[in-house]
């Protein structure tokens, strides 16, 4: 691996502080080494290196066979890949902006997804791409559509926010045989570095982690806002308020446990995601609580979410779109009090 | 005879034609009797295209059918009580139930892809069928089918396009039967014949009477050999008509009574009987045994589907995901040296240039693969720059063809694509045929007699425009 990343300069050496781009694509990298059915496929992901540059140095390495260029054509994109695991690759599919993943919506939910239950076809694929907002990419550049397909059973969708479970998710979904769908938060990309261990590694899907213990009540966030809820956490500490926060990293299937286990020791609740209010992963734990513990409630399941609308572009308009740091100390402190 | 089929081959396409017919006809039967679950779409009058194009294919290449391709199947080998149960949504049937018609497919021994009712879907995923197959050096086919109504989807174009540029092995057959539910081909696409659609994605295109199984299968055949041998999608439009309605419960009022009759007495299965029958390949004592041997088949099959349970209602919580090696081993078979794919074979240098657009990282050059338009072939043509014959030197050849991939290999193309397919096609055949519906073969654009050297700056130059 540090040989052939010092061959191609395709990666840097591991065991230096990455990015969570960076991660990405040691992730794609170190696979495609691992397994000569592992592809790319995707838009400007070849010549250019990907929109992001997540997949610079690929195609050199790679060659065109296995880093594909196509034509702006979502549904294409994700048919051929799935055509292509039919007879055992391991396709990666890039959506440029995983805002453009609804033009391949048809194809996602109803061939891909429902190919295993009903006529007993893995498709061991994986869409990935940039997506949430924080970046003043407009309403079409900023999207956070993991819920559409959160509601399609045969989909697993990761949204990680670390470099470490970016990669370890990344390389367990290219190993997984179902299709998963991976979405990078792009105001992550370059924000935050983390050292990652030399040797190859994966986290499990389906896992949340516990990100800081505390007492008097659980934040469970993810990808971006899993950072937010971190720095209001420790504001909060300052306060007397130890929140305990839950990162999901995986949305479907969801890590009931470790939200029951947290909750059981804290008896309250806020969800904070950056996707918007109506329809978002905070309501379905909400309903988990009240059908699995809801005895160990001592308050209202509270959420911190984007507002109902459509990711406006002026800078103004965007940071009262989103949820902050303000919004989630606002809620945990109302919360404290029951 | 000039389609290279010997006797044998003949009496298959009646066989599978006329079994094609009888599990309909035994199908319609269990519909009347309640023991289908949901519609029952026809393919009566259309058996010749099913049969004709997956004839055409290698047991190894892989189909995906669409609702009336029953035909296809059952050459392809699904075994009709497969297709029964199905229909009647029994626990033994390949979907156990899950789903219906000829929705399934076998990934394992039959290399089928089961179908969605969103039209077009398929072209993509065969396309990556087809790409996967030649990444893993199978040497293989892929086809599907898509109706006239379903040509105008999205995701069709989307499908062909992409094919095309990638210059996959993949056959396209365009089912025109006339008909998309009740709106008729003229209400859908202002163009005489379909398969100009293909010229659209720069590829190959027939027009066949599909009404006449040896004019498709003999389409077919080539386009298949065609596609195998690199010449990228093949699209072949065949005419036909759709008899009934678009499912049991239409009666179809809204199609002319002419146009009915007109194709009524074009039965496809009728008058592959009269040829074979002139051409002395069968007679009444063989035709007596072949239904008797169909008769014997079915009733055997249906008596084995009409005993299948009904899956157990807590099976329909199951399956949804796959759980691994213990549920399905996902192994690619290489049919070539992995070292290929793998660096440091695999690796291709960066000199991406292209005259007006700057130059790029990428790379092309000798590692560039075939479907970039056979670079290390074309280097081969190239002449030594000395003489008094004029060469580009300002776009590289690997550009040229990844700008214009049509003029790659022209000298064959166009000698492939000339009046000789249609001279084939419609060979032997007694039936009259609509001067509209007969076989004709549109070649690629662009594939013009001129150089392909000489034409590719130009094409450069227009690109860049």
């Amino acid at each position: 691996m540090a040989t052939a990343a010092k061959e191609t300069n395709a990666t840097p050496a591991a065991a230096t502080e990455v990015t969570f781009l960076e991660a990405i694509k040691q992730a794609m990298y170190e696979e495609m080494e691992r397994d000569p059915a592992v592809v790319l496929i995707g838009e400007d992901i070849g010549v250019y290196g990907g929109a992001f540059k997540t997949s610079e140095g690929l195609l050199e390495r790679f060659g065109w066979e296995r880093v594909i260029d196509t034509p702006i054509s979502e549904s294409a994109i994700v048919g051929a890949a799935c055509g292509m695991s039919y007879l055992g690759l391991r396709p990666i599919a890039e959506m440029q902006f995983i805002d453009f993943i609804v033009c391949a919506f048809n194809q996602i939910t109803n061939f891909v997804a429902k190919g295993h239950y009903l006529w007993n076809a893995p498709a061991p694929i994986v869409i990935r791409g940039p997506s949430g907002g924080g970046v003043h990419g407009g309403p079409f550049h900023s999207a956070n559509p993991e819920m559409y397909f959160v509601h399609t059973p045969g989909l697993k969708v990761i949204y990680p926010s670390t470099p470490y479970d970016a990669k370890g998710l990344l390389k367990s979904a290219v190993r997984d045989n179902n299709p998963v769908l991976f979405f990078e938060h792009k105001f992550l990309y370059r924000r935050i570095k983390e050292e990652l261990p030399a040797e190859d590694y994966t986290v499990p899907i389906g896992k949340a982690v516990l990100r800081r213990e505390g007492k008097h009540l659980t934040i469970i966030s993810y990808a971006a806002m899993m950072h937010t809820s971190l720095e209001a956490a420790a504001e909060l500490a300052n306060e007397g308020i130890e929140a305990e926060v839950i990162d999901l990293r995986t949305l479907l299937p969801l890590d009931e446990d470790t939200i029951l286990t947290s909750l059981k020791k804290t008896n309250k609740c806020l969800v904070v995601h950056e996707d918007t209010k109506t329809g978002g992963i905070a309501g379905e734990v909400a309903a988990i609580l009240c059908e699995r513990a809801f005895g160990d409630l001592d308050g209202p399941l509270m959420r911190v979410t984007a507002l109902d609308t459509p990711v406006p572009y002026a800078p103004t308009l965007e940071d009262y779109f989103l949820p902050n740091k303000e919004k989630v100390l606002y809620a945990a402190r109302t919360l404290a009090k029951y | 005879m000039k389609n290279g089929l010997m006797r044998q081959q003949y009496l298959d396409l009646y066989y599978f034609m006329r079994l094609n017919r009888a599990v309909e006809d035994m199908m319609v039967k269990l519909f009347r009797q309640n023991k289908i679950v949901g519609g029952l779409y026809s393919s009566l009058g259309q058996e010749a295209v099913s049969v004709g194009t997956a004839y055409a294919l290698e047991k190894k290449d892989w189909l995906a059918p669409m609702i009336r391709n029953i035909g296809a199947l059952l050459v392809k080998g699904v075994p009709p009580r497969d297709i029964f149960m199905q229909h009647m949504a029994k626990y033994d049937s390949p979907t156990k139930g899950k789903d219906g018609t000829s929705h399934f497919g076998d990934l394992e021994n039959l290399h089928i892809v089961s179908p969605i009712s969103m039209l077009g879907d398929l072209i993509p995923v065969m396309t990556g069928v087809a790409m996967a197959g030649r990444y893993l050096g199978q040497k293989i086919v892929a086809m599907t089918w898509i109706g006239d109504g379903g040509s105008s989807t999205g995701v069709f174009h989307e499908g062909l396009n992409f094919a095309a540029v990638q210059k996959a092995p993949f056959v396209l057959v365009l089912e025109n039967n006339q008909w998309a539910y009740s709106t008729p081909v003229k209400r859908q696409v202002p163009l005489e014949n379909l398969a100009d659609r293909g010229k659209a994605y720069g590829i190959s295109s027939y027009t066949v009477d599909g009404n006449d199984v040896l004019a498709v299968y003999t389409a077919a055949k080539e386009a298949v050999d065609r596609a195998r041998n690199g010449e990228g999608p093949i699209l072949i439009e065949v005419k036909t008509f759709r008899r009934l309605g678009h499912a049991q419960h239409d009666p179809a009022e809204y199609v002319p009574k002419e146009m009915r009759a007109y194709w009524e007495a074009r039965d496809p299965i009728l008058l592959y009987e009269t040829f074979l029958t002139g051409e002395k390949l069968l007679d009444e004592k063989s035709k007596k045994e072949m239904e008797e041997k169909i008769e014997k088949l079915l009733s055997a099959e249906r008596d084995f589907a009409e005993n299948s349970p009904m899956p157990p209602a807590e099976f329909a919580e199951q399956g949804v995901y796959c759980t691994g090696d213990d549920c399905h081993k996902i192994r690619p078979k290489w049919e070539r040296p992995i070292a290929e794919v793998t660096p440091p074979r695999s690796s291709v240098a960066a000199v991406w240039t292209v005259e007006g657009f700057g130059s790029g990282k990428g790379s092309g050059g000798g590692s560039a693969p075939f479907h970039f338009g056979d670079t290390q072939k074309s280097e081969e043509k190239t002449e030594p720059a000395t003489g008094e014959k004029p060469k580009d030197t300002e776009v590289s050849e690997a550009v040229a063809e990844t700008i214009d991939s049509a003029v790659a290999k022209p000298g064959k193309v166009a000698g492939k694509v000339s009046a000789k397919p249609a001279a084939k096609i419609t060979a032997k055949i007694p039936a009259k045929t609509p001067a509209n519906a007969r076989a004709k073969s549109h070649p690629a654009p662009k594939k013009s007699a001129k150089p392909a050297v000489a034409s590719s700056k130009t094409q450069a130059r227009k690109a860049g425009r």
